[in-house]
């Protein structure tokens, strides 16, 4: 069985884009943790997280996220969500995350945010 | 209505699981908001299952049975390790400013399907852990 998640990381001067493809679940998370523990994560203003094309996250898949956003935000680069899909955005809801994280619906408006 | 699976305790499975539960729910015509809301639930507790009650040791096996009457929908998961796993069917909100400052990643699984399901029971059956979980859909 091949990977569920990919995760393609997008560099630009100021910005890292990590666009998603698949689902995120307790098998699958550890390629998104490598890729958000990576030390030049941290050279960027702002880190923007494609969702288009993520159909599915679990707790381990937001238990990612969770933990390193102190560790951005100690190092004043922004994690902003965008383009995500209603079922993903209602887990995030059920939780409570939607009013702790930037979750916007567009790339334009994450590139503003 | 009903249909059953029974995977190895590998976290490779669960994505077997997914489409399992995926599969029955969109015959039994389920929107696409809920069919995933109840999928995150069976994927939580099968993903303790298999890491926390059987620390992923792929020769033990979980049963999963589903049953579909009217609007009614009944899960059963029984876990045929060894080791009782019988956590509390409610879980505490967690803490979620505080899990950001510590960094921590688990500890929100239960609360989703706690939240998610309208029963959530952890009991012993024949010496091996059964979960049920129920819902009203619709």
């Amino acid at each position: 069985m091949g990977p569920i998640m990919k995760v393609t990381a997008q560099p630009a001067d100021t910005t890292l884009t990590l666009v998603l493809d698949g689902e995120l679940d307790a098998s699958s998370a550890v390629v998104l943790d490598t890729e958000l523990n990576k030390p030049e994560l941290l050279k960027y203003k702002k880190v923007m997280i494609d969702c288009q094309k993520l159909s599915y996250i679990s707790s381990a898949g937001l238990g990612v996220f969770i933990s390193h956003l102190q560790r951005l935000q100690d190092s004043n680069v922004k994690l902003v969500f965008y383009n995500m899909q209603e079922k993903v955005f209602n887990v995030f809801e059920i939780l409570g995350l939607d009013s702790l994280m930037t979750i916007v619906p567009t790339e334009q408006e994450a590139q503003t945010a | 209505m009903q249909d059953r699976i029974r995977i190895s305790c590998s976290r490779e499975n669960l994505q077997q699981v997914r489409d399992f539960v995926r599969g029955f729910l969109l015959a039994a015509q389920g929107t696409d908001l809920q069919v995933n809301q109840v999928v995150l639930a069976v994927d939580e507790v099968v993903a303790n299952f298999i890491i926390h009650a059987n620390q992923e040791d792929a020769s033990q096996f979980l049963d999963l049975l589903l049953k579909l009457a009217g609007m009614r929908l009944d899960i059963e998961i029984e876990d045929h390790g060894s080791t009782l796993f019988l956590p509390t069917g409610t879980a505490p909100a967690p803490d979620l400013r505080a899990y950001i400052q510590q960094g921590r990643k688990g500890g929100m699984g239960m609360a989703l399907v706690s939240r998610i399901m309208d029963q959530v029971e952890f009991f012993e059956r024949n010496s091996h852990t059964v979960c049920h979980l129920s819902k009203m859909l619709g």
